[in-house]
């Protein structure tokens, strides 16, 4: 999502003269086209993430549109206290790129992973947050969240070919998208996963489970109703995400499920130990903690009760 | 409107810290004459909303109360408001908030103040704008390292229409800054950075206004500290010796009125020696 990312800044950037970028020296052979286009509008403010979103809200008071950009846990975690004190606290439209979901960064190891920044933001219900699953969709949704008077968080992928099948660049704040339909169960997911588990929904069909898949792409609006709506179809459900398993995706759908008294039994995959210290790839990551198309369909048959798992 | 003096902004926080029954009154009695200096004819506000307007910040929120003194001295909050001072869902709390006319930015976490008011000397240059950036921050602040990052940001870019005003007391919240992170030497830690550095009398009104007005070298394009000598508690004599009248089993040291509220005997004391001041 980095190329459709900084195309998509360039493109707004072009039209609207109170866009600015600033990162925390990060997004070599990501950022160039918009500083060689737009050099005075471009600040590496270096490696001082605190001071980054200070300074964002500081111009956003002006009535400039910062974007501030870095890996996604030095740009959410590190100034976390900056983020609640400036952008959401004044209500300014500062927004915040965090680059690298869940396991994105895998060999960098834990220090770059993005487990904990959806969880961390959603206590901050003036921020809205929005997290695309693909390229298309996360050209549309920064597009579409452009002109919000208010802050917003971007988390972001690396990848930038990969697509979910049928997504199609749908983005609309506060709703999912479905992108397979099935009867049997419900796959709830949300970023750079969601393409696994399409996957995994594919392999369930050849089995006989039909899945319908929703991709959640935003908190604040939650997608309440929609969750809502489609767990009220379903006995079953699972939430799959590269997040820890408190206070995002999953927690997010026990709530909806709960509070709307919905006969929908959820299992939650999502990572639930601390980092151990080992890194590896994002598919590696994704199977060790138990996010990857086997682990999707291994869980899907064992709460269906179709193995003894 | 009434006169913007050092001694009416004093008369205020004595006054509601009293009705609130609060603290924190050291911290805003020290304040008292650069707050007075900055609003009686520095900042060039003609009216609170003005997008042109200099922005002040205060980076040490703790002293809102002298602020919001300033800023009903200046007519654009009511006086008669600040009895809502630390009462229940008032906007009138121990830290600025910025739904209030003439505050620009809240604040109460310290350290991130001179990073927002970086921001803003940025912004206003690349809008063209002549307006000024002054921000209140305190030497128990300069523990933050966010400080740094903003005095190495504002160098770099040669923000010289940012004035950072350092209250310099030597108090913190727990202790004396020289026991707990000594900073002796502030002007040669800010010169080191690139910034301009005056050495001052907090107090001194004449002194204070000479610094506000100074600027670099021609072409120097540096941002400006003024490094402001205060007392902490100026202008109550036992609040300056850390003396609790009232509390007698307390050690006499300055850190209590950061923290006591003035006992009826106390107030009495504070007001008589404030008007003589």
């Amino acid at each position: 999502m980095r190329q459709a990312f900084i195309r998509t800044l360039c493109d707004l950037a072009a039209e609207d003269d109170r866009i600015f970028l600033l990162t925390g020296d990060l997004g070599y052979m990501v950022m160039e086209p918009f500083r060689d286009r737009f050099p005075r509008r471009f600040f590496n403010v270096g490696v001082a993430e605190q001071n980054m979103i200070g300074i964002a809200t500081g111009m956003a008071e002006a009535g400039l549109r910062p974007y501030a950009y870095s890996i996604a846990p030095f740009a959410v975690l590190r100034p976390f206290e900056f983020i609640r004190n400036g952008p959401v606290l004044h209500n300014l439209p500062v927004r915040i790129v965090g680059m690298g979901m869940g396991f994105d960064y895998g060999h960098a190891g834990p220090t770059h992973y993005a487990l904990e920044d959806i969880a961390t933001l959603r206590t901050l219900p003036g921020l809205a947050i929005v997290v695309p699953a693909d390229s298309h969709q996360a050209a549309a949704a920064i597009r579409q969240t452009a002109n919000l008077e208010r802050p917003v968080y971007y988390s972001l992928g690396k990848d930038d070919h990969q697509s979910v099948p049928n997504l199609g660049g749908r983005f609309a704040q506060g709703k999912i998208q479905i992108v397979r339909t099935g009867g049997d169960i419900a796959l709830v997911t949300m970023g750079s996963v969601s393409a696994e588990v399409v996957a995994a929904a594919d392999r369930l069909s050849a089995v006989g489970v039909e899945a319908t898949v929703a991709i959640v792409s935003g908190f604040s609006p939650d997608p309440v109703p929609d969750i809502s709506e489609l767990l009220s179809g379903f006995r079953f459900a699972i939430s799959i995400e590269a997040q820890t398993n408190t206070g995002g995706l999953g927690a997010f759908v026990s709530t909806v499920i709960a509070s709307e008294s919905l006969q929908c039994r959820l299992k939650v995959l999502a990572v639930y130990h601390s980092p151990d210290g080992t890194s590896g790839s994002q598919s590696e990551r994704w199977r060790k903690y138990g996010l990857d198309r086997e682990s999707i369909m291994r869980n899907t048959l064992a709460l269906m009760g179709k193995t003894s798992e | 409107m009434q006169e913007l003096t050092a001694r009416r902004i004093r008369q205020i926080v004595l006054r509601e810290s009293k009705r609130a029954n609060v603290g924190h009154i050291g911290s805003c009695l020290c304040v008292a004459d650069i707050l007075a200096v900055l609003y009686g004819h520095v900042l060039r506000i003609d009216a609170p909303d003005d997008p042109d307007r200099d922005r002040f910040i205060l980076s040490k929120g703790h002293s809102a109360l002298a602020l919001f003194a300033a800023l009903a001295l200046k007519g654009w909050i009511a006086e008669s408001a600040l009895t809502t001072f630390c009462g229940d869902d008032s906007l009138f709390s121990v830290h600025p908030e910025a739904r209030l006319p003439g505050v620009d930015f809240s604040t109460g976490s310290l350290g991130q103040g001179l990073c927002m008011a970086a921001g803003a000397a940025l912004a206003a240059r690349l809008q063209g704008s002549g307006r000024r950036i002054f921000c209140l921050i305190s030497d128990a602040e300069c523990n933050e390292g966010s400080v740094w990052e903003a005095t190495m940001f504002a160098a770099h870019h040669r923000l010289d229409n940012l004035t950072v005003i350092l209250d310099w007391n030597g108090q913190q919240a727990f202790g004396r800054t020289r026991d707990v992170i000594d900073c002796a030497n502030l002007a040669e830690r800010w010169q080191a950075f690139g910034w301009l550095t005056s050495d001052v009398d907090g107090h001194s009104h004449a002194a204070l206004s000479d610094a506000l007005m100074r600027s670099g070298p021609p072409g120097s394009r540096q941002p400006h500290i003024i490094l402001a000598r205060t007392v902490f508690g100026k202008g109550v004599s036992y609040m300056e010796q850390g003396i609790p009248l009232t509390q007698t089993h307390l050690r006499v040291e300055p850190i209590n009125w950061h923290y006591l509220p003035m006992s009826d005997a106390e107030y009495q004391i504070a007001v008589s020696e404030t008007e003589s001041l």
